[in-house]
């Protein structure tokens, strides 16, 4: 881990005109928890439609994309990357720097305002807000690797991980059941429902996937999306286009 | 002292040759690598910093290699002629966090001595976004230089700049070439490289067309058949003389216009307002045919 490039990378995604959005789709979540509050009376198998489909379905893949892009993709696209890469510095500790940073960001502006979407809208005992807080710390941690790595592999990375996030995760998930077995979100679930335990089946929080493969599964795709990040920053080809 | 060592390298992306099978050592002093745009300057130049693998070949700094090798980093400073910087930090913060990243022992020290070289000193605390394109150059060149490198690769560092910052630039480099770095620096403009540049390397698309001192080079563009379409008030008059003296090989009238190619250019122009004025002809318009740097290299090449 190094300092320097965690502080530069921190300024650069925070001191971005899109890094507003990094604030307003947490709010809109809250905001409308709020709405769901008010028309349900707190109860919490309402809060989980909302939750899950809005919060953990898009928004916290979309906030991911924003944070994983917004740490490496920008600064690979201007060029100000060879900043960090002309520099005794190994290539591996730059992109863990760079992850960790990612991974701070997603906690703050995804998976706390989830959290408290589910204060927000209805609870028990801070019960599901567990269930649901474990469920989007897991998926975050994938979702992040994933655009970390995917924004270092392509320039079109803010494109493909919007297809992934609303296609792949959100609708095609709704229509065609195999597509859930292949899902970060249903991974992280699988994990949210053992959490509930008896509490799962009433609330609607159950997942497709049993949980020792879930796990395995996230960790596989985490660990390999940043191995991949690693190498390809290791190659990364760095020329004006002539 | 540190030494650049291209063997036979060449780049290719899918079909495009972007560099063609080049050779050639950069050794301590200024070396200049001229070239028109799109000769696959820029491409060498990621070559030799180490952010592109040659396609074949081998780029070699002291012997070691410089792709896949970040330690190389400590001898050599990039000055990229990307535009794009941390917009939202300082110059000054920009320049600590590049001596902190080198992991100097007093990078504070450091940072402010390489923006005292650049002569950036009063603009340090402004944010990099809000510095015009001269500024930005010195800054970039301030990342550069701050662990002292032995090897300052910059790419096109003379675009946008104005003349006194051109002068500057220039006098930096000189220092610089004359403490026993090795600075080598890409640009398309002949009259910059010979300035400054002890050693120049010409780049034509992709290949290694010339290489020397800058007597040579310009010898080896002055030399050559020039081209000059002439219109005069007789062109069929100012023929005969101008064949008649011997100053041209060729002498065309066909298209019109008077065509002449001429062996040396020196002679040519001296000899033509004479041989008007002798015959009584007045030069409505003299104009080189076909100077343009492209043509000027593919000469070269084509040798």
């Amino acid at each position: 881990m190094n300092p320097v490039v965690m502080s530069l990378t921190l300024r650069g995604l925070l001191g971005r005109r899109r890094s507003v959005l990094l604030v307003l789709l947490p709010l809109l979540l809250v905001g409308l928890a709020g709405l769901v509050r008010w028309a349900s009376g707190a109860d919490p198998a309402q809060t989980v439609p909302l939750v899950d489909g809005l919060g953990l379905g898009t928004l916290l893949p979309l906030t991911c994309l924003l944070i994983g892009t917004g740490v490496i993709g920008s600064e690979i696209d201007d060029g100000s990357i060879v900043y960090l890469l002309a520099k005794p510095v190994a290539r591996r500790t730059i992109l863990l720097s760079k992850l960790v940073v990612a991974w701070g960001a997603a906690l703050v502006f995804a998976v706390l305002p989830t959290v408290l979407a589910v204060e927000v809208a209805g609870d028990e005992g801070a019960r599901l807000a567990l269930g649901v807080g474990v469920t989007a710390a897991l998926a975050a941690l994938a979702y992040v690797a994933i655009f970390v790595a995917l924004s270092v592999v392509t320039r079109n990375a803010v494109i493909l991980g919007l297809l992934y996030a609303l296609l792949w995760e959100s609708v095609l998930g709704g229509y065609v059941p195999g597509v859930r077995d292949v899902s970060v979100r249903q991974w992280a679930l699988a994990a949210g429902e053992r959490t509930l335990g008896g509490d799962a089946g009433p609330w609607g929080v159950t997942s497709d996937v049993a949980l020792p493969a879930a796990l395995v599964l996230l960790g596989v795709v985490t660990v390999g999306a940043v191995v991949l990040g690693v190498r390809r920053l290791q190659t990364l080809r760095l020329t004006p286009a002539e | 002292m540190s030494t650049l060592v291209l063997d036979r390298v060449s780049r290719w992306y899918g079909n495009v040759v972007a560099v063609n099978d080049v050779t050639m050592t950069v050794g301590p002093g200024v070396t200049g690598l001229l070239g028109p745009n799109g000769a696959g300057k820029s491409t060498l130049i990621a070559m030799m910093g180490g952010f592109l693998a040659p396609s074949t070949g081998t780029v070699t700094l002291d012997g070691a290699p410089v792709w896949r090798h970040p330690g190389i980093y400590r001898q050599i400073g990039l000055v990229p002629e990307t535009e794009a910087m941390y917009d939202m930090v300082t110059g000054w913060q920009l320049v600590l966090a590049n001596a902190r990243l080198h992991r100097l022992a007093d990078p504070t020290a450091a940072a402010r001595a390489a923006l005292e070289t650049v002569g950036m000193t009063d603009a340090k605390d402004r944010e990099v976004a809000t510095y015009s394109k001269g500024m930005k150059q010195r800054v970039k060149m301030a990342t550069a230089l701050v662990h002292d490198p032995s090897v300052l690769l910059l790419d096109e560092p003379f675009t946008g700049m104005d003349p006194r910052q051109r002068l500057h630039l220039m006098d930096l480099l000189h220092r610089l070439g004359d403490q026993g770095r090795t600075v080598l620096f890409s640009s398309h403009i002949l009259e910059e490289v010979e300035e400054i540049a002890g050693t120049i390397e010409v780049l034509v698309a992709g290949r290694h067309a010339a290489s020397g001192d800058f007597r040579r080079i310009r010898r080896l563009m002055t030399e050559r058949p020039h081209q000059y379409t002439i219109s005069s008030s007789d062109d069929r008059r100012l023929a005969a003389a101008i064949i008649a003296d011997g100053c041209a090989d060729t002498v065309d009238l066909t298209a019109g216009t008077l065509a002449v190619q001429a062996p040396d250019l020196g002679a040519f122009v001296h000899a033509l307002p004479r041989l008007a004025r002798e015959h009584g002809v007045r030069l409505l318009e003299v104009s080189p045919a076909d100077e343009s740097l492209e043509s000027v290299f593919a000469y070269l090449v084509a040798r």
